[in-house]
Formats: C-alpha cells, structure tokens, sequence
C-alpha cells in the first residue's frame, strides 16, 4: 500500500510541478505571440527575447500590496480564487500523459501516465469538477461590492453554464464510438489509420462535433472571442475587478491552467492523444517518454492556437454570445450526436 | 479506512445541513448546500456507485446550486430573519414534531441487521454502462417521460419568469 | 483473479444518516420565512430520499450477492432529474413573486386567506 501511496504521489508532483512551469511559459507566449500578430515588438528588455519577463511579472504580484477593498464580504472574496485555482488543478489527474509500458517503480506497476488510472468515470470526472468552477466567478463578481464585477461575473457564469451544455453533447459522440468514459481508452481507440494515410482520430468522422467542443472550451475557459466578462474596453475587468496581487495571480493562473486543461482535451478527444499514425510506440522508457513528448508537443499546438485566436478575432456581444450558444452551438452537438448514432447503427464507425 | 472516510463525510452532511437551514445570509445557506452535495456524492462514490456520485455533482450541485445563487444575486435578496424567530411556540412544536419522527425513523432502524456486499473486481465499465442499458431497454418509459418532463419544465420556469408584454 | 473488495459501510449507518438530513430539512421547511430558505431545505429532504434509495440499493445487492442493485440507482437518477426541474420551476415561481410583491417573506403571502 504504502509503495501505491508514492508512486501516486510522484505522479502528482511531476503534474503539478509541470503545471506550475506552463503559466509563466505561457505567459510569455502570449505576449511575444501578440505582439508578432500585432506587428510589433514583445517585452524584449528583461532577458533574451524577454524570457526572463514572466518571472518579473511574478515578482511582482507576490510583491504587492494585498488589498482587501473595505465593503467586500471578506469570506468569499477570499474563497473565490482559492476555488478557482483548486477546481483548475484538480481535473488534471485523469488525463493520460503518455501510454502505459507496463513499467514498476518500488514495486507498484505504475500504470501509465495518469494519476489516477482506475477511476473509469474518467471523462465525466471533469464535467463535475468543472462545473463547480462557476462558483468562483460568481462568488468573485459578487462579493466584490462593485456593479461591473456583478455584472461581469453573472454574465460570465450564464456563459459558462450555456456552454457546458454544448461541450458535453460535443463530448457523447466521442465517448460513443470508444464505449468508455476512460480517456485512456479513448485515446487508444485512435491508433491506426484509415485506408493507410489518414490517422484514425476522432476529428476526421465527427469533424462537426470536434469544431463545437473547441468553440464550446474557448467559451469555458473565458478565452476571446468569448471573453466579455473580463472585457477589459466594456467592464474595467470583470469579475476580477477588485482583486490585486495574490488573489489577481490566482485568477490568472487558473485561467492559464484551464486553458491547457483545454486543450489537452481537444488533443485526447479528437487528435489522438499521444499516439502518431503508424507508428506503435516503442516499449519501455524511452517509448514512454516518447509519447509523453508527441502529446506535450499537440497540446502545444493548441494552446499556440487559443493564444492565436484571441488576437485575431474580435469579441462576441454578450447577446451575439449567448444566441451563439443556445441557437448554433447545442443543435450543431446534437446533429453531431445523431450522425454518430446513425454511423455506428450502419457500422460505419 | 472507508469507514473513517464515510463517517467524516456524515459528519460534514450533517453539521453543513444544519448551517443550510440555520444561516441567516442566503449566499452561504447555498453553498453550505453544496458543501453537503459534496459529502453525499462521496457516500455514493464508496457504495460503489460512481455514476451517481458524478451526477450528482454535476446536476445538484453544478447546475441546480448556480440556479439558486443567479436568483438570489439577481434578486438581491437579504435574509428576512433567524430560524423559527415570531413564533417561538410553533417552532417548538414543529421542531419536536420532527425529531420525533427521526427518533422513530432511527429506533426502527436500529433493529436490522446488515449483510455487508461487496464490490467485484474492476470491469472498466464502471456502473455507468449498465445504467445505461437499463434506461435504454426495460426504463425506457421513465426515461423518455423525464425528458418531456423536464421540457415542461423549462417552457413553465421560462413563462413564469417573463416580463409581462405592456 | 483479484478478491471482491468489501463494502465495510452497512446500511443501517446510511439509512440513519437519511433520517438525520430528513429531519434537519424538515424543520427548515418548518421554521423559516425565507422563501429560498425552504427550498433549500426542500432539496436536502429530497437528498435524504436519495440516500435512503441508495441505501436499500446496497442491501439488495448484498442479500442477492450481485454488485450493483440497478433499480435504486436509477430511482435516484431520476429524482435528482426531478428535482433539477422543480428546482427550475420553482425559482420561476419566486422571480415572479418577488416581482409582485418586493418580498420573498412567505408569511407576506396571504392574500388567499379568508
């Protein structure tokens, strides 16, 4: 048992520690990305290429004042981030990293890349996490004692609740052509090719699906074209208007957190995962790490794809937003869903 | 060790349900409510059935809990008063009433005697799978009715809730 | 072939635990004024319900020596759709209430009375 204990353990470290060195990564993708979209020239002073900028940025969140404004109701200002950041890490510990080699460490088969191979709610264990991240924004606009953070945080909680009804009828279809809530097992069904060339991922039959659940996660993770909430033009910054330092960083790092929640789960549920067309992952060690690498460069792709979105596309009116979620996105997943069922029916899936 | 975890997570059911009704401050008797929601989705998931732990998080206490905070945000409503405060007499009597069914309820159940199951050997299935066979095939009937039900329910919440047309 | 893992829970300590929130929720619906209040309270009655189902669900399936009792799982399924619905419903109710009246106090409700 105790070997069970620490294998569990180091897992969760390795996910957390790597986590933790995606933020400012990301942080600095997105400033140098946005300004190579933008024509101009990133942070360039602090390292070279502004690398070293991120960690400036932490210093100086950690640095400063810790303001608590004088009319908020102190317990769930307080609360709100700690809930966002919680919720954010937690869904990380089914997500399958890599394959499984079968390997031992102390004794314990490791059983592949995931902290939590046995849990065979898998998929459905996110849902339930996720959906206590609307708790946050709505505990953050309204404790905050300031009617654009009110605002904010309502508008962004109906977004989120909006779009989660079109991110799990896009997610169905997956999870019926594999039979299984595992992502594991999803992310195995997606070996192999089709008629030699084209690599077996659910993109390519449920393409309709796929395009939703993106549209439906950029939504979910307050990402432009859906980012109203925290507009910074419309409603100063949303639901994280009266927050500073500490409580700001938080806010920021469960949203950067989710984001490669996200697209670790584009990657899983429609590209593949970690596995490449024709090519079987070798054993042992080394293919582990191989296949670690293959996803940790996807999932790459995509968050390079939502940093890229955002400063491309201009922002949806929280009307134009809504209409988006309920009249488009929930009957394209349901035809998605039906198109599946029909598929399968005819065994062509 | 799982009964340790069940008995804390009774414990927290009960002391959270007690700041659910006692509360004065809507905000907080709402996610004392969640808090709750939580404990019994635990109880669930170590009986063995992790579906429903699942879903209870995610319609309870994602989705019905957010429901509650929108109106109570959204109507600004303060807390009207303490518990059973203006009528002393009839809490009284409505608060003995009810501990004495439960004292009832728990002397009943004092004199069974349990079997203890068991749960088998991982599948990978989970109990989701044969949930979902028993809703498609001999629970069609409710299934389908809950559907409609739920439609009813979503046209009445939405005509109820209208601004009136001048 | 791994062993069966025992449920070390009976059923009794569930049950009884269903009768305390019962009782807890009953004297919510019984001693507040605060419309919202009730329904909570309401919905940790319903949850005693569900927790009884559960209960009588792994009794069954230990007395039959299967793994899984279907029937009182799916009788929960369907009260927390159930309930979802009500829960939906009845804040419609209260949004219009209030709109009437600028009170959710229920014993402002008595225009009905004789």
């Amino acid at each position: 048992m105790w070997a069970e204990i620490i294998v569990t353990l180091i897992k969760l470290a390795v996910v957390i520690g790597v986590l933790f060195t995606t933020v400012p990564i990301m942080v600095w993708v997105e400033r140098r990305g946005s300004a190579l979209i933008q024509d101009r020239l990133g942070p360039n002073r602090v390292g070279p290429w502004g690398l070293l900028q991120p960690v400036v940025d932490a210093v100086k969140l950690l640095t400063k004042e810790n303001l608590i404004p004088d009319g908020v109701n102190r317990f769930f200002y307080v609360l709100a981030p700690a809930i966002a950041l919680v919720v954010a890490l937690s869904t990380f510990i089914v997500i399958p990293f890599g394959s499984d080699p079968g390997l031992k460490l102390f004794g314990h088969a490791i059983d592949g890349f995931i902290v939590a191979p046995g849990l065979n709610l898998g998929i459905l264990y996110i849902f339930a996490i996720a959906s206590f991240g609307v708790y946050s924004i709505v505990l953050a606009g309204w404790s905050s004692d300031n009617k654009y953070a009110l605002m904010g945080g309502i508008r962004s909680s109906a977004q989120m609740i909006s779009y989660e009804l079109a991110m799990t009828v896009a997610v169905v279809g997956v999870l019926m052509s594999t039979s299984s809530f595992r992502l594991d097992s999803i992310v195995l069904a997606q070996t192999g090719t089709w008629w030699g060339f084209l690599p077996r991922w659910n993109v390519f039959p449920q393409i309709i699906g796929a395009i939703t659940f993106i549209v439906a996660v950029f939504a979910e993770t307050n990402r432009l074209p859906f980012d109203l909430p925290e507009a910074e033009a419309e409603l100063v910054a949303g639901y994280h208007t009266e927050y500073s330092s500490m409580k700001f960083a938080s806010f920021f790092m469960s949203e950067y957190i989710n984001m490669v929640t996200s697209s670790a789960l584009i990657v899983i549920l429609f590209f593949g995962g970690w596995t490449l067309p024709g090519v079987a992952a070798p054993s042992g060690w080394i293919g582990a790490i191989l296949t670690v690498v293959v996803f940790s460069l996807k999932v790459a792709f995509f968050l390079w794809f939502f940093v890229w979105v955002r400063w491309t596309l201009p922002r949806f009116r929280f009307d134009q937003l809504m209409g988006l979620g309920w009249k488009v996105m929930v009957p394209l997943s349901v035809l998605n869903f039906v198109w599946v069922g029909a598929a399968m029916a005819l065994r062509i899936l | 060790m799982v009964t340790y975890v069940f008995l804390v997570a009774a414990l927290l059911a009960v002391v959270f349900s007690l700041v659910t009704i006692a509360h004065r401050s809507p905000v907080v008797n709402v996610l004392s409510l969640a808090i709750v929601f939580f404990a019994l989705s635990a109880i669930y998931a170590m009986v063995g059935m992790d579906f429903l732990a699942a879903i209870q998080l995610i319609v309870y206490a994602g989705a019905v809990l957010v429901l509650f905070l929108f109106v109570i945000m959204l109507l600004n409503i303060r807390s009207v008063e303490r518990l059973g405060s203006g009528r002393p007499l009839q809490a009284a009597l409505g608060a003995a009433a009810a501990i004495a069914i439960g004292v009832a309820i728990i002397l009943v159940i004092a004199r069974q005697s349990p079997s203890f199951g068991s749960l088998l050997p991982d599948t990978g299935k989970g109990t989701a799978y044969s949930i979902g066979r028993a809703l498609m095939t001999t629970h069609l009937f409710p299934f389908e009715f809950v559907s409609v039900l739920l439609l009813a329910a979503l046209v009445g919440a939405l005509v109820l809730a209208r601004k009136e047309e001048r | 072939m791994t062993p069966a893992t025992l449920i070390p829970i009976p059923y009794t300590w569930i049950l009884s635990l269903s009768a305390v929130l019962f009782v807890i929720g009953t004297i919510g619906v019984l001693l507040r004024r605060n419309g919202i209040a009730i329904f909570l309270s309401l919905e940790i009655m319903l949850n005693s319900a569900n927790l009884a189902f559960v209960a009588f669900a792994l009794e069954f399936a230990a007395r039959r020596g299967v793994a899984v009792a279907l029937t009182g799982q799916l009788f929960v399924f369907f009260i927390i759709g159930i309930a979802a619905a009500e829960a939906a419903v009845g804040l419609a109710l209260f949004i219009a209430l209030h709109r009437l009246k600028e009170t959710i106090d229920v014993d402002r409700f008595n225009i009905l009375r004789w």
